[in-house]
């Protein structure tokens, strides 16, 4: 097994462990947490499957280093929510509000 | 010439999302005003331009491909930066009499504004896949932001949930970039193209499309994923309901139709393409019952919006393995299909909040004897219905009418059923707001009557989508314009 394929493998199963945590957890911190792990599979897979001349490819790290700008703020901006949901409904989670009846025969 | 209009198209959005942030709600919609009339002329001068002299390359600030940012500015880019321009500003002015200035987070809403405008415009430009990625984060965020401006706990709820499938969608998308970029080592889609047409296709790269387009198609709700927008666009302000719908969901399937048109022939297959159109088939059924059954005017319209999202994906289908021509048509009939729905929407989620504002509840059955007292409103909504149902001469009409055209002429004559379908369901739900409003009860003699430039505003988005099917091909002439092909990676 080369080296690339290692690292994409590795990737995509911190991808998986992520999304299974995205839509199996309810609490909304721990979805955040695997909201992140998820993004740094994705990073490891984008840094580590393409090599340049057998070395590292210098693009795909100015471009991880731009998502996980981008993926500091969507987490800042979650915990902002996180916070402030829980502070005016007391929940951690999004289940079982009686708010959810709102949208209707779904 | 070209630079000035690049460099205001681009540049204004960031600058003013800053400006705003630095005000108050009142100052923020002076400054707002001033800036939607610098990215009106902009977006007037640079179609202009383009429709003139036909498409190019813009290289930004004059870096070139790998390392800078590569724009492409052709006819379909510059129709949707001249759409966005419409609606944004339309929303803009709407907003500025129709949110409450005395409540301190308000004056947030500028500067999202901003932020969300620069991001479609970003969008509707980007020539590279990751700065695409970038763009479609900036509009997230910003609009998940937006719909947290409620402030009250079910906005914040609703939020949530689509801040998580926002950047589920974003993530898949951005996995689906790094196997590309993996195997193909450019980033740009006319790079790909390039590549593609000099080696055999690579084994897994398929994946990597069904990987992007999945997160696009979650992004744009597409039926079974569209179970965060309902929620989000209905608890949302008015506005931004309007904004939301009308050009947020066509960002990312904007991308996804990109995609398709370049690297679906190579990596697709049939059966992905059949699928796809299914799925949005089911949206059209599924959504348009839906709205039909709900209870709050904005759900109904919410549902809606899932609905006549469903026609988007049979772009799909219409476009794969057929002849050039039934393909053009399907591009055209799409096209239309954005313009005239983002119109319309804009128009019905304005018209719909002049509704709530006026009765005092969300509720449809609270609308009962409305219509004497806010007839303007009440006909921009069934106005914009006009569009949503397809009815000549409508934009709508024309849409579907294409896609009908291009159904048949690919011997996909089953899609011909979902037109139908949708189209009379669609009859349904908006002759269903009209009948409430048209009932007269004695006790209710309760209305607030709103500010007159919130009824006038929803009436020109709605007749301009319903001109639109008059004017369609000069829309759609802009489109099949020369593309300069050099400066091509």
């Amino acid at each position: 097994m080369t080296a690339p394929l290692l690292y994409a493998l590795a990737g995509a199963m911190l991808c998986g462990i992520g999304l299974f945590g995205l839509l199996w957890l309810s609490h909304l911190l721990r979805k955040l947490l695997a909201f992140n792990i998820m993004g740094s599979g994705v990073f490891l897979v984008m840094v580590g499957l393409p090599q340049h001349q057998g070395g590292p490819d210098p693009v795909p790290q100015a471009l991880v280093l731009t998502g996980i700008v981008v993926a500091i703020a969507a987490t800042a901006l979650a915990v902002v929510l996180i916070r402030r949901y829980y502070h005016l409904s007391g929940m951690t989670s999004l289940e079982g509000d009686p708010a959810s009846r709102e949208g209707g025969a779904e | 010439m070209t630079l000035w209009l690049m460099a205001g198209l681009l540049f204004t959005p960031l600058a003013w999302a800053v400006l705003t942030l630095l005000t108050d709600f009142t100052r923020g919609r002076l400054v707002t005003w001033g800036g939607i009339l610098v990215q009106v002329l902009v977006s007037l001068g640079l179609w202009l331009v383009v429709s003139r002299d036909g498409g190019f390359y813009y290289a930004l600030g004059g870096w070139q491909a790998p390392l800078g940012i590569e724009l492409r500015v052709d006819g379909l880019a510059v129709t949707f930066v001249l759409l966005t321009a419409v609606v944004a500003s339309a929303c803009g002015f709407h907003a500025g009499v129709y949110i409450d200035p005395d409540k301190p987070w308000h004056r947030y809403f500028w500067p999202l504004f901003w932020f969300l405008w620069s991001g479609l415009n970003a969008v509707w430009l980007g020539g590279d896949l990751f700065n695409l990625y970038v763009g479609l984060e900036l509009i997230s965020l910003s609009a998940v932001g937006l719909v947290a401006l409620g402030g009250k706990a079910g906005a914040l709820r609703a939020s949530l949930r689509y801040l998580l499938a926002a950047l589920l969608g974003s993530l898949a998308y951005l996995l689906g970039v790094a196997l590309i970029y993996g195997q193909f080592g450019t980033l740009s889609i006319a790079g790909i193209v390039f590549w593609l047409e000099e080696h055999p296709v690579p084994a897994g790269s398929s994946l990597a499309l069904a990987l992007m387009v999945a997160g696009l198609a979650l992004k744009t709700a597409l039926f079974p994923l569209h179970r965060w927008l309902p929620p989000a666009h209905g608890i949302a302000k008015s506005p931004v309901s309007a904004l939301l719908s009308a050009l947020v969901v066509k960002a990312s399937f904007y991308i996804a139709a990109r995609l398709w048109l370049e690297l679906g022939e190579p990596l697709g297959n049939l059966a992905a393409a059949q699928l796809v159109g299914l799925l949005g088939s089911a949206a059209v059924v599924w959504g348009s019952w839906l709205a039909c059954r709900q209870m709050e005017l904005k759900q109904v319209v919410a549902y809606s919006s899932v609905a006549q999202i469903g026609y988007l994906f049979l772009l799909f289908p219409l476009t794969y393995s057929v002849s050039e021509s039934v393909s053009l048509q399907a591009q055209q009939g799409i096209t239309l299909q954005v313009i005239s729905h983002a119109l319309a929407k804009a128009a019905m989620f304005l018209a719909a909040g002049n509704l709530v504002l006026s009765t005092g509840s969300r509720r449809v059955d609270a609308l009962t004897g409305v219509s004497r007292f806010l007839p303007f409103s009440l006909f921009s909504f069934a106005l914009a219905g006009v569009s949503l149902m397809s009815l000549p001469p409508s934009g709508g009409f024309a849409a579907k009418w294409l896609l009908l055209q291009a159904s048949l002429g690919s011997g996909q004559w089953w899609w011909v059923l979902v037109l139908l379908v949708g189209g009379l369901l669609s009859a349904v739900y908006v002759f269903r707001i009209c009948r409430a409003s048209f009932l007269e009860s004695p006790e209710t003699n309760q209305f607030y009557h709103p500010h007159r430039s919130l009824e006038i505003i929803p009436m020109i988005l709605a007749l301009l989508s319903l001109g639109l099917g008059l004017v369609s091909a000069e829309v759609l002439s802009v489109m099949a314009l020369p593309f300069e092909e050099e400066g091509s990676p």
